[in-house]
């Protein structure tokens, strides 16, 4: 295949275009293969070091290749406690949270959708001056500590449960939607529950799967609520376990000779690589299915917003 | 926003009550529209109790919380109950040699992310759209794309782990020319470009995806006329492309520019050490330090309605000018 098979209406039976042209798309293609090495390789070097057995790693001898091929960090990774209680702590926090939240926001969003919705304007005023102003971290945290929420599971479902962007898109989704559907449900005797309920949800899939996947990854990354809420080590979630291990570098056993501390050093080494493989592996493995959806959302609400 | 306003109000039947006085009538109408909106209805406002009960509880209650900023805050009297004093945590503030410090750190650490973070989508999503749809261009839209989903703290352990002095990779490369290996994460000099680079590195795909669609949004009649023309591919980029993306881009650099003192605590704070946090010290970093590890409500408080406000103060000047020059706004 010859690099020409890249270009825009350079295609056969087409006038040739300009050389000037030419040469311009022939840098055009250079700059973007130097993008996607750039990106790309931070991703390889992380995922080869991972794969490489611990001396290796410790004395730097990796680049984009496995040398030494080993799995013994990712058996050390899976054995590990921590990172164990952290997934499944994620987990529920992933998916109890989408669900709360994805119902909190169809609950709000659809009728901002409704037309004859009174007050309507005032609500989404309301809610988007969120957007603008906030009463800050402390403020906010009284309201968590005042309603007993600190240190339960609950102060990472319910605090942020409703984004103000994800009611826009959705708003606008729904609002979309043709208003004789509306008539005639309401011809048949259906009220707006039950037409929300039998009409609007089964013709909102895609935009349902858009928000839940938002939710989604958004509780799956985030740290800074369960580094404010939380003090129990049970109910971290992944993030901060991984923030403990690999930034702050705690969680190795105690070693009782010189040789054995310095193996275990070397194995910490790597293991860092490993984890951080295994923690982004579910979201990465997902995003090639769902990133058009994503792509989507972000469309809906930029053509509004 | 407010376009639909104007169109809904025709839909609704007007009240017959003309002869009253204007406001009276108006208010009555109001009021009779709200009634009768209430019980024709009622499930919408059932469904919205929630919802709004959650806005009021963790975005308004906090709001009026801040009034903590003016008191000195105890827990037994409450956020009301407590004793005023005025200006005096805002005063202690701005005299504290700290504060001008935080912000430089946060206004310089967020203007540079603006500055890096805006232009170089637009150059991805221009050259993304000059090459012909293939598995070259979906690569690069895959790949560019993924980083966008890996976590803050994921992303921080991989740039300490590559910057590393002794097993990054990043060091044996600049080793392999004689250079000696540097610090990165230990030099506050280095800070502001990890953190910004790393944000590009992230977040370039993903911003990218407004700018295609906006770009296949052009109605390509301009390309072919402006090819007829006699026009080459660097002059069809500068004077369709550009200009068919110039709204866009406006909108994202309003929002930019509008929320630079919003700028996260998430990644300043995983990437702050004892050794740069001369320049890696923000505003949002001071805030959860002041506040949780110092508990010192009422100062932490008034830092972050200082922010808050600087931002609001911000965001509002910079549409209202935007406004003027481009005809375009935030809101219509």
């Amino acid at each position: 295949m010859s690099a020409t098979t890249f270009f825009k209406s350079s295609r056969r039976g087409r006038i040739r275009e300009p050389f000037g042209d030419r040469v311009f798309l022939v840098i055009v293609v250079i700059m973007l293969a130097i993008v996607l090495a750039l990106v790309l390789l931070p991703l390889i070097y992380i995922v080869a070091s991972s794969f490489s057995s611990a001396s290796a790693v410790s004395a730097g001898q990796v680049s984009f290749w496995p040398v030494d091929f080993s799995l013994r960090a990712y058996e050390e990774a899976l054995r590990n406690p921590q990172l164990l209680m952290g997934y499944y702590n994620s987990l529920i926090y992933a998916v109890a949270g989408t669900l709360i939240s994805l119902t909190l926001t169809v609950a709000i969003a659809y009728p901002l959708s409704r037309k004859r919705f009174f007050g309507r304007n005032v609500l989404m005023t309301g809610l988007l001056f969120t957007m603008l102003f906030s009463g800050g971290l402390i403020p906010t945290y009284m309201v968590v500590q005042d309603l007993g929420l600190l240190n339960t599971r609950w102060s990472l479902l319910i605090p942020n449960a409703i984004g103000v962007w994800q009611v826009i898109i959705a708003r606008t989704f729904f609002a979309n939607l043709p208003d004789e559907l509306h008539e005639a449900a309401t011809l048949d005797g259906a009220g707006e529950l039950r037409y929300l309920w039998s009409v609007v949800l089964p013709l909102s899939k895609p935009l349902l799967a858009v928000l839940a996947l938002m939710y989604t990854i958004a509780q799956w990354n985030t740290y800074f609520d369960a580094l404010i809420y939380l003090k129990d080590p049970d109910l971290y979630p992944l993030q901060i376990v991984l923030r403990n291990m690999l930034i702050l570098g705690q969680g190795s056993g105690g070693a009782v000779d010189l040789a054995q501390q310095m193996e275990q050093q070397q194995l910490a080494n790597v293991l860092k690589y490993a984890l951080i493989v295994v923690s982004s592996l579910p979201v990465l493995i997902m995003y090639p299915f769902v990133a058009r959806h994503f792509t989507k959302g972000v469309m809906v609400g930029a053509v509004k917003g | 926003m407010s376009q639909v306003t104007t169109t809904e109000r025709p839909s609704a039947p007007v009240p017959a009550d003309g002869d009253r006085p204007a406001p009276a009538g108006f208010w009555r109408g109001r009021w009779d529209e709200a009634r009768r909106s209430w019980r024709r209805h009622w499930q919408l406002y059932l469904l919205v109790i929630v919802p709004v009960a959650y806005f009021v509880i963790f975005k308004y209650v906090p709001i009026s919380n801040a009034v903590i900023a003016f008191k000195n805050y105890n827990i037994i009297d409450g956020p009301w109950g407590s004793e005023w004093v005025g200006f005096e945590h805002f005063e202690r503030f701005f005299a504290n040699p700290v504060f001008g410090t935080l912000l430089k750190n946060t206004f310089m650490l967020a203007f540079y992310l603006v500055l890096a973070s805006f232009p170089i989508p637009i150059l991805l999503a221009l050259a993304l759209n000059e090459i012909r749809g293939g598995w070259f261009k979906r690569t690069v839209q895959l790949v560019t794309y993924a980083p966008y989903f890996i976590s803050t703290v994921v992303v921080v352990s991989m740039t300490i782990l590559i910057l590393s002095p002794r097993l990054g990779i990043v060091n044996d490369a600049i080793g392999l020319f004689g250079i000696p290996a540097i610090d990165f994460l230990g030099d506050p000099d280095y800070f502001r470009h990890i953190y910004v680079w790393s944000d590009v590195w992230q977040t370039t795909g993903y911003s990218a995806v407004i700018y295609m669609a906006a770009l296949a949004g052009i109605d390509p009649a301009l390309h072919e006329a402006a090819k007829i023309d006699g026009a080459g591919r660097m002059q069809r980029i500068w004077h369709v492309d550009l200009p068919g993306i110039m709204p866009t881009a406006v909108i994202i650099l309003i929002l930019g520019v509008g929320n630079l003192m919003a700028i996260g605590f998430e990644k300043a704070y995983l990437l702050q050490n004892n050794l740069n946090l001369e320049q890696s010290e923000i505003i949002a970093t001071y805030v959860y330090k002041t506040g949780l590890v110092n508990a010192d409500f009422s100062m932490a408080t008034a830092v972050g309605l200082f922010n808050s406000v600087v931002n609001l103060c911000l965001l509002l000047f910079v549409n209202f000018a935007a406004k003027r020059i481009t005809g375009k706004g935030l809101w219509g």
